[in-house]
């Protein structure tokens, strides 16, 4: 029948156009002051919600990030990924043993070049404590960034994975803390990376300094280069991510107190939305600088200003290749802050010092320094031929298979 | 497709009353349709972006501006046709994060290859229009779920190929294409390629639904029954329309690669906004109205509004909000304009009252058999 037809196809309308303004803006029950976040991502449904910066600012993390950056790290400078800052330690004799360890490791995800870098970097290490029979196995399970199918990982693991060791690399803060928290209960060492929890059951946590010294350092860099007044482009990959929300609450605040006009927007990463806020913001008027959360498209923030003919920014990316590339061929005046990447090699280490019943310590603070003008021709040179994706302090140089595995990018 | 003309003659029984109005009446009249609105609101928008950026208002700005949207325009192009037949290419997206990626991978920054690539990635396009149009129309699959599978199953194959990731870019000569344009033209400064492509895409496509291609397309849309009875092949129309899709998705695609640069989000939500276009172009979702390069407006206009969303500092946390409420409120005008542009009735019996869903229950003669 005709009529039904249409009208099914008036309501397909309806459908569409609200699943559209669902996707463009994917509501949660929030309060009606909280903003609603980007499509795709997946860390909506914490309490904390996604709103300013300032709900992500704490000034007494600030404050000891900053103190940090200047911190005395132990251990020796050639191994960034066994340095740490002095503090408490966590005894794990009752965790000393012989036998090679089942490791079960819950990630969040490999979709973006800096995770699927570090993960080839993991696995080169393994093969290494494999051949020293430290560890019999590592089980991997990828959340792919999402929230609840990490969950499901973690306590698939603790009822079936017959795990020796947890690794756990969250996906986002607040909705991970219950699960690790399940596995802390199992009384095996639990070790958690890159991005935090909400408690501090486990083992070890290992990170780099933080997103507030990430913030501190690219906003310090852009306020030293630039006059009071002048605007940056503030490029965010996503909201809602503590590890990225801090970065730029922390530049956010330098950039008020200092004076300089800042306006921010999530890109995804997505280049070419990247290029065209750019663009815009570039016939709107002056833009004296770019700052950037994370360097996944920093190639095409600097293409937006060839395009338009205007000279180059003061721009802070990322220790990426390509951004490293693309800085010195155009001479740009920038910084390439580091989310030290080598890391990844330290939860398996960890778990070396762990069975041996060497001491461990209980928050990892591995250092975070990132490349100035100077250094980045070292890098250019010792990181010859990786491809755009590779990080340039991924800390991998005495694994075995340097540097095809990394080269070859082949992601295991 | 000759054997569509009978059907026409059939849906249009008498003589329309616009067909006595004056030119400038016609006119009106156009731009108070969906189709037409959409003109109105691409210089409603324009006018707005200009006065909250004065700078936006320079030739140059404009034409760089046209440019950019070429690719979403071009797509929205492609979805046309397959919304105007009735059904939906949701794998718009997946087949431009594809062709971006292959385009990366395998051209490289070896300038030989950039013909046969080019070559294979269209042929690629043709191929997954082909496999949506035979599982929509052979199989009976709804367009729906096929064109969602593609887009799963391409997706996945980006995943795969990248781990979800950006891999090098390709050769600038082949980036040229997307990035580059012919220089120093008077006023406007330089005209981009995109735009170029837009434009010869654009005349091809409004040429083609003059065709008998076109109308019997619109009319598979309308009613696919009367368009069976009046011997046109269902399957054949419908399948160049997905083959059309997916080729203007792929052009797309290699206008992003030099725009943009490989990266597995470029493409993104596509085949979303590629629809919306098409809505707020005023093509009716279900088939059977619209005209094609209305999609086209509907697309500048979308991306207007992001521009004058910058151009308004609206901050960065709203911007979803605000761009989602924005169509939805341009999508409903949209509809009440077509409610008051549409042809007067001739038997005039449910004037006042009549709604949406009353005008659809007028019976069509020779259109009352069963739905698909």
């Amino acid at each position: 029948m005709r009529t039904p037809l249409r009208s099914r196809s008036l309501r397909g309308a309806v459908a569409s156009v609200a699943a559209l303004a669902a996707l463009a803006a994917c509501s949660t029950d929030e309060s009606i002051d909280d903003p609603a976040p980007q499509a795709g991502e997946e860390s909506t449904s914490e309490s904390e919600g996604s709103g300013g910066s300032e709900e992500w600012f704490v000034q007494a993390d600030f404050d000891e990030q900053d103190q940090q950056r200047s911190a005395t790290f132990e251990g020796d400078p050639e191994q960034p990924y066994l340095q740490y800052i002095d503090g408490e330690m966590t005894d794990t004799a009752d965790y000393a043993s012989q036998e090679a360890q089942k490791v079960c490791f819950a990630n969040a995800s490999i979709s973006n070049p800096w995770r699927q870098t570090g993960w080839i970097t993991m696995n080169q290490q393994l093969q290494e404590l494999q051949d020293a029979g430290v560890i019999s196995e590592m089980e991997t399970r990828d959340a792919q960034d999402d929230d609840n199918t990490q969950i499901a990982d973690i306590d698939y693991f603790i009822s079936e994975g017959n795990c020796d060791v947890f690794v756990i690399s969250p996906n986002s803060t607040a909705a991970m803390t219950p699960a690790v928290e399940r596995a802390c209960e199992t009384g095996k060492p639990v070790i958690v990376f890159d991005r935090g929890v909400e408690t501090d059951c486990y083992t070890t946590f290992i990170h780099p300094i933080g997103g507030y010294a990430w913030g501190i350092d690219t906003a310090n860099f852009l306020v030293e280069n630039l006059e009071e007044g002048d605007k940056v482009v503030a490029l965010r990959i996503l909201p809602g991510v503590d590890v990225l929300e801090t970065r730029w609450a922390a530049a956010e605040k330098i950039f008020e107190e200092n004076g300089i006009e800042a306006v921010d927007y999530f890109t995804g990463a997505d280049p070419t939305k990247i290029k065209g806020i750019i663009t815009d913001e570039l016939t709107k008027g002056d833009v004296a600088g770019v700052w950037m959360d994370a360097g996944d498209g920093a190639v095409a923030a600097i293409e937006a200003f060839e395009d338009q003919g205007v000279d180059y920014p003061v721009m802070t990316g990322e220790d990426e290749m390509s951004f490293l590339r693309k800085w010195e061929e155009t001479g740009l005046t920038g910084l390439a802050p580091v989310y030290s990447n080598f890391q990844w090699r330290t939860p398996l280490l960890a778990i070396q010092k762990i069975v041996a019943g060497e001491e461990v310590p209980k928050e990892w603070v591995l250092p975070q320094t990132p490349i100035t003008e100077e250094e980045r021709a070292d890098f250019l040179a010792a990181n010859e031929g990786m491809p755009d994706g590779h990080y340039a302090k991924f800390g991998g140089e005495d694994l075995t298979g340097y540097p095809e595995v990394w080269q070859e990018r082949q992601i295991p | 497709m000759t054997t569509s003309t009978p059907l026409l003659e059939r849906t249009e029984r008498a003589p329309l009353p616009e067909h006595h109005r004056s030119w400038t009446g016609r006119a009106a009249a156009a731009l108070a349709t969906p189709g037409g609105a959409v003109y109105v609101l691409v210089v409603a928008l324009l006018v707005a972006t200009v006065l909250a950026n004065p700078n936006f208002g320079d030739p140059g700005v404009v034409i760089r501006f046209l440019g950019r949207t070429a690719p979403i325009a071009i797509a929205a192009i492609g979805q046309y046709y397959v919304i105007v037949s009735g059904e939906f290419d949701l794998s718009m997206g997946a087949v431009v994060a594809a062709q971006v990626v292959m385009a990366g991978n395998l051209i490289g920054e070896d300038e030989s290859r950039i013909l046969p690539v080019t070559l294979l990635m269209l042929a690629v396009g043709v191929l997954i229009g082909v496999l949506n149009g035979l599982g929509t129309t052979l199989l009976g699959v709804p367009s729906f779920i096929v064109t969602l599978g593609m887009m799963l199953a391409l997706g996945g194959l980006v995943d795969h190929l990248t781990g979800g990731a950006a891999t090098g870019n390709p050769a600038d000569s082949f980036r040229e294409i997307g990035r580059g344009g012919i220089e120093d033209v008077p006023v406007v400064d330089v005209i981009p390629y995109p735009l170029i492509i837009l434009a010869v895409l654009g005349a091809l496509a409004s040429w083609s639904m003059r065709r008998p291609f076109g109308r019997s397309l619109v009319a598979a849309g309308d009613n696919p029954d009367a368009a069976r009875v009046s011997g046109s092949s269902l399957w054949w129309l419908k399948t160049r329309a997905f083959v059309i899709s997916s080729l203007s998705a792929t052009v797309a695609g290699i206008i992003l690669v030099g725009y943009a640069g490989v990266h597995p989000s470029v493409g993104q939500g596509y085949e979303f906004t590629a629809i919306t276009a098409v809505v707020l172009g005023g093509v009716v979702l279900g088939g059977g109205r619209g005209w094609v390069l209305s999609a086209a407006a509907g697309a500048v206009a979308l991306e207007l509004l992001f521009v004058l969303l910058t151009a308004l500092g609206v901050e960065s946390t709203w911007r979803a909000t605000v761009q989602g409420l924005i169509i939805i409120a341009a999508v409903a005008v949209a509809g009440r304009a077509w409610q008051r542009g549409r042809r007067p009735r001739r038997t005039g019996s449910s004037s006042a009252t009549s709604s949406r869903h009353l005008t659809h229950h007028q019976p069509t003669p020779g259109t009352t058999t069963g739905d698909n």
